[in-house]
Formats: structure tokens, sequence, C-alpha cells
């Protein structure tokens, strides 16, 4: 279990003298700080308008609509701990699309109805989202990790080639279908839909992966000091491969979810997916520096600019503000990280 | 290669080489250099900049293979392809710019790429950090309470003691330190030095590059000098004071029957 999701618990199970209070130890730790500005925000739309925002129908909807962009973020989440970076995210998502609805049209599923669809169809779909997020995630992780092309450009390259791709595999037309639509609209449990168990899904296996699992270990060892990860003997690109597989695998299975929930790709689409990716992890507390962040951080970084969203709407402000307020926390929350590391660090 | 130690008894070492030769392009780092290791020994390795240290330390330690020469370890042959065929015979070497990954506690420094698990893919972090803290107390490394801290929270001795520590409860026969004391205060130095001490009294064999004469007297139980690329001369403790490591230093005195020609 990591220290950085409840540092207030633990820090009993040993007394010593001289530790940090439990509060500056608290007030430190990012993700802490984060879900208090989340406490805030909903705090004050409820003020606001507590008989239209502070609703459980409301929240499920703002749950619905941010759980493909909280699929793609845990596996941002992986890639940015590396100290790496994926602008290639709309592209994963896009032929993450064209992909799944390819695969439809191969097992004939394309025009089958929501009443007529079945498991084969959605698991060739699901298929075949997986394929396009492997495939690009791979270009990726082959460039950073063993031909040392900066994630920044490596992944602006593979975004450029990848929309690319999609519009040719499509000539530039999108496909539509309904066969997914139990996915992207279905109640497996009644009331909560589908959208929210898969994003729940990412979460706790993202958790699960980043916490838990030696696999995370190395994952933070290498955006901490890849040289300490390459003589502790751990095979520094394998694992940065691996990484940017997780990244595109969920833009892929992203992809996936968008035809389902929209029943059409949407080749011109996503534009800005990979931003709000990196906007939810940084505001999460991941560090862009790498070494340092939380798949809970990420969870409470996608959950602010929807939230913000939604009670603008509900409040009767423009919306549009969302952007800009979105923009600015951004800016501090980096700000704080820096500051952060400044402090804690010596020499 | 076996020598007769200060008791009279016949002792192998632990840790040797043998005639090594090493060149970079033009430059000859070690023409024909010896170094012996025994276990429970500090051996000092010193000498002037560019005098080979440093490469014999890497050829000892798998991070460099040797041009000719041999390197034995308990009196065996090997021949390091990496560094952790290296740590696979028991040698650990803590490097000088420390190689800890900062934002990791010292637990998950400690067991980076040796983690202990559970379920096969999870980290078991309680015991690993259950292990470290014996390993620290046993060791009087007095870091037991900040577990938690990622090592960049802690000062230059407090990792240099981690990345020691990290190589002793690892190492089962030879640590292998590159001025392990350069960047370190006067106080924090001591702790080091004493922290150096307790792992040579549990039977392992430290080798150790410093620059620092008086220090390495303290310290040492051999001191090996080496110059331009061969050994010059070895004492043992008390055989030697610092005018006469500045003679073997700089070339002036020699006690080696057989040094390599340039």
């Amino acid at each position: 279990m990591s220290t950085e999701t409840e540092p207030a618990t633990v820090a009993a199970e040993e007394v010593t003298p001289h530790r940090e209070p439990v509060l500056r130890t608290v007030v430190r730790n990012p993700t802490v700080v984060t879900f208090a500005v989340l406490v805030v925000i909903i705090l004050g739309f409820t003020v606001a308008e507590p008989s239209l925002f502070f609703q459980g129908d409301n929240f499920l909807q703002i749950a619905q609509n941010v759980a493909i962009l909280t699929v793609v973020s845990v596996g941002t989440t992986f890639v940015i701990i590396t100290a790496g970076v994926d602008l290639s995210i709309p592209a994963g998502i896009v032929l993450g699309e064209v992909f799944s609805v390819k695969a439809l049209a191969m097992v004939g599923g394309l025009d089958a109805d929501a009443d007529a669809t079945n498991a084969g169809y959605i698991l060739a779909a699901l298929a075949g989202g997986v394929l396009a997020g492997l495939v690009i995630g791979g270009i990726n992780g082959l460039v950073v990790a063993y031909l040392r092309v900066p994630p920044l450009l490596a992944t602006l390259g593979t975004l450029g080639a990848g929309l690319g791709m999609a519009l040719v595999l499509q000539k530039g037309v999108n496909t539509a279908t309904y066969a997914l639509d139990p996915v992207g609209h279905g109640h497996l449990v009644p009331g909560v839909p589908n959208l929210i168990w898969i994003g729940l899904i990412a979460v706790v296996a993202g958790f699960v992966l980043l916490h838990m699992a030696v696999f995370g270990r190395h994952t933070y060892a290498i955006g901490s000091n890849p040289e300490s990860a390459r003589r502790a003997g751990i095979n520094v690109e394998r694992h940065l491969l691996k990484v940017y597989l997780i990244g595109g695998l969920t833009s892929g299975i992203a992809g996936f979810l968008s035809v389902s929930y929209f029943s059409t790709t949407s080749i011109g689409g996503h534009s800005t997916d990979n931003l709000q990716a990196i906007t939810a992890v940084a505001l999460g507390g991941t560090s862009l520096f790498g070494g340092i962040g939380s798949i809970i951080g990420t969870l409470i970084g996608v959950w602010i600019p929807a939230i913000l969203n939604n009670g603008l709407v509900i409040t009767g402000v423009q919306p549009y503000w969302q952007q800009v307020a979105v923009g600015f926390v951004l800016i501090a929350a980096v700000w704080f990280d820096q500051l952060r590391r400044r402090s804690r660090d010596r020499f | 290669m076996t020598t007769v130690d200060g008791n009279g008894a016949a002792t192998v070492p632990v840790l040797s080489a043998h005639r090594v030769v090493k060149t970079f392009g033009q430059v000859r780092a070690l023409r024909g250099a010896s170094f012996e290791a025994y276990p429970g020994e500090v051996t000092a390795l010193v000498g002037d900049n560019g005098a080979g240290k440093s490469t014999l330390i890497k050829i000892l330690a798998g991070a460099l293979p040797p041009d000719e020469g041999e390197v034995r370890v308990d009196g065996e042959l090997v021949r390091f392809a990496n560094p952790h065929d290296a740590k696979d015979r028991g040698i650990e070497t803590v490097y000088q710019d420390l190689a800890l990954a900062p934002d990791l506690d010292a637990p998950a420094n400690v067991f980076l790429g040796r983690e202990i698990r559970r379920f096969r893919y999870l980290h078991n972090h309680a015991e690993m950090r259950r292990r470290t803290a014996a390993a620290f107390r046993e060791l009087g490394v007095g870091l037991v309470q900040d577990m938690r801290a990622p090592v960049a929270a802690f000062s230059g001795g407090q990792k240099q003691s981690v990345a020691i520590a990290r190589a002793a409860m690892w190492a089962s026969k030879v640590i292998i330190m590159d001025e392990p004391t350069a960047a370190l205060g006067v106080i924090q130095t001591e702790k080091v030095l004493d922290l150096i001490k307790r792992v040579r009294d549990r039977g392992i064999a430290v080798v150790f590059i410093s620059h620092n004469l008086p220090e390495v007297l303290q310290v040492a139980d051999r001191i090996e000098v080496l110059r331009l690329g061969s050994r010059v001369a070895r004492f043992r403790r008390g055989e030697s004071d610092v005018d006469r490591l500045i003679a073997a230093i700089s070339g002036a005195y020699t006690n080696e029957e057989e040094v390599t020609a340039a």
C-alpha cells in the first residue's frame, strides 16, 4: 500500500519522537489537497443550487460522462509517472473506434440493432479497440524507450500519424452502429449505467497495478531515477514499453467505449482528449517530472473539471468559464508540485 | 595468489585482480594492475586522478570487462558480463552518485529490483519495511523513524547511509564503494566510516576509494596504491603514514617487487 493515499493512519504504527506533525504531512499530500478542492467546489454549488446540483441522479450523470476520460486518465497516470507524456491519446481513441467498427463489420455485426446484437459482436469490437491501442502504444513505447526520442515529440508524431491513418481507413467518413449500445447505454445493474462500472474497473485495476504491484513500484523508480532502476536490475526499456502499451491500451478501449456511447465513430473528434487526460492527472497531484502520483488523485482530477462544468450549467453561469477555471487550477497544481519538491529535496 | 596475513595464517583473497589491462582508445587506464581484498578487512584503494582506481573498481564490480588479466572470487576465476553477475557472487557496489530513487522511501530503495512479493505480482511493502528497519537498527543507521519519507528528504550523509546499508544487506562477500564520503561533512563522514567498520565486522570485505588520506589511515586495514595503471605499494594498518602514502601516490616510493613496465 502506498504512503500517498493514507499517511495519517499508517503514521501511528511506528511511534517516533520527531516526526512531522500529522497535519503538515496531510497538507503536503497532493491527493488530499486536490480532494479538498473538489469538496469545496461541490459545497459551493450545493449551497448555490441544492435542489438541482446535489442529487444522486446528477452525480450518476456526471460519473457516466467522465467514465471514458477516467479510463484514459488511468493509463496516462502510468505514463506521466515515468516522467513521460502521451499526446497520442486522441489517435488511440479514434483508431480504437475505427478498429472497433471494422471488427464489427468483419463479424457481420455492424448493422445489428441494439436488441439484435450479441456478446460475440461486442467482444469483437472490444478486441478491435484493444488492438488499435496496443499498436499505437507499442509504437510509442518502442520509439520512446529504444530509439530514445523524447516522449513529447514521439507521441506528437504518432498523434498525427494515427489520426491520419483513421481518416485513410475510413476514407474520411464516419461509421454509425447501434450494435454496441448495450455497453454504452445499458444498465447491467439497474440504475447504474455500465460505463460507470467500466470506469470503476479501470480505477481499481490501475490502483492495484500502480500501488500494490511490483510493476507500479518499478514505474515510480524509473520516473524517479532511471539510472537507479537500471542498476537495480530493472529492464528500464522493456518497462517503459509496457507503460506506453498501457497508455495505448486505455486509449483503444476508450475508443471502443466512445463508439458504444455515441453509436458512431468520431474521426474528427477527441482532439483535446489528451489535454483533458493530462490535466486530470496533473490536477490529481501526479508530478510531470515523474516519480510521484496516484490513481485516486487522477480520479479526483477527472472529477474537478466535470463538476465545475456541471455546476456552472446548473447555476446558469456560462459553462465556458469551466475552461478558464481549469486552466488556472492546472497551473496552480503544477506550481504547488514544484514548491513541494523544492521544500522537500535536500542536497 | 595466497598471501600470509598478519597472524601468519594463509588467506585466500575473497576478491582479487591479477595483472589487469584496460585500454580506452589511446588511453591505457590499467597496465597490469593487481589488487586483493580479504574478508573482514577494509581495503582502501588510493592513487592520483587518472591512476585507474575507478576503472579497476568497475572491473571488480562487473561494470567493465578487462582486456587482459584475471578477476578471481575466493580464488576462483570469474568473468563478469555485467554487475548482476557480480551481485550474484555477493559483490555489491555503492556508486559515487548513489543510485537511489529519490521519490521512493528507504525500504523501496533497499529492495528495488528484489522486492519481496506476495501473490507473485504484488509487493509486500510491510515486510520490506520491517526487514529494512531491522537491518538499519543492526547497522546502527539511525533512520528507522523515517521509513516512510522519500529519500529525497534525507541529508547527504543519510542518503549515503541508505546506499551503504542497502549494499550491506545484500552483499555476502564484498562491498565496493567509490568515494563514499566525498560529498559529506565531518560528522556525517564519521557516521559513514563507523558504518563501514560495522559492515567489516560482519566479515564482509569492504573496498573503498578515497582521496582523504587521514580518513584512509583511520579506517583501512590495508591500503593499496595505484599509480599510472598499476599497483606500486601495499601497506597494512600501521605501516604507513600520510607522507609515505603521498610518496607512493606520486611515484617517489614503491614496495612492489614487480611493477609492470609502462
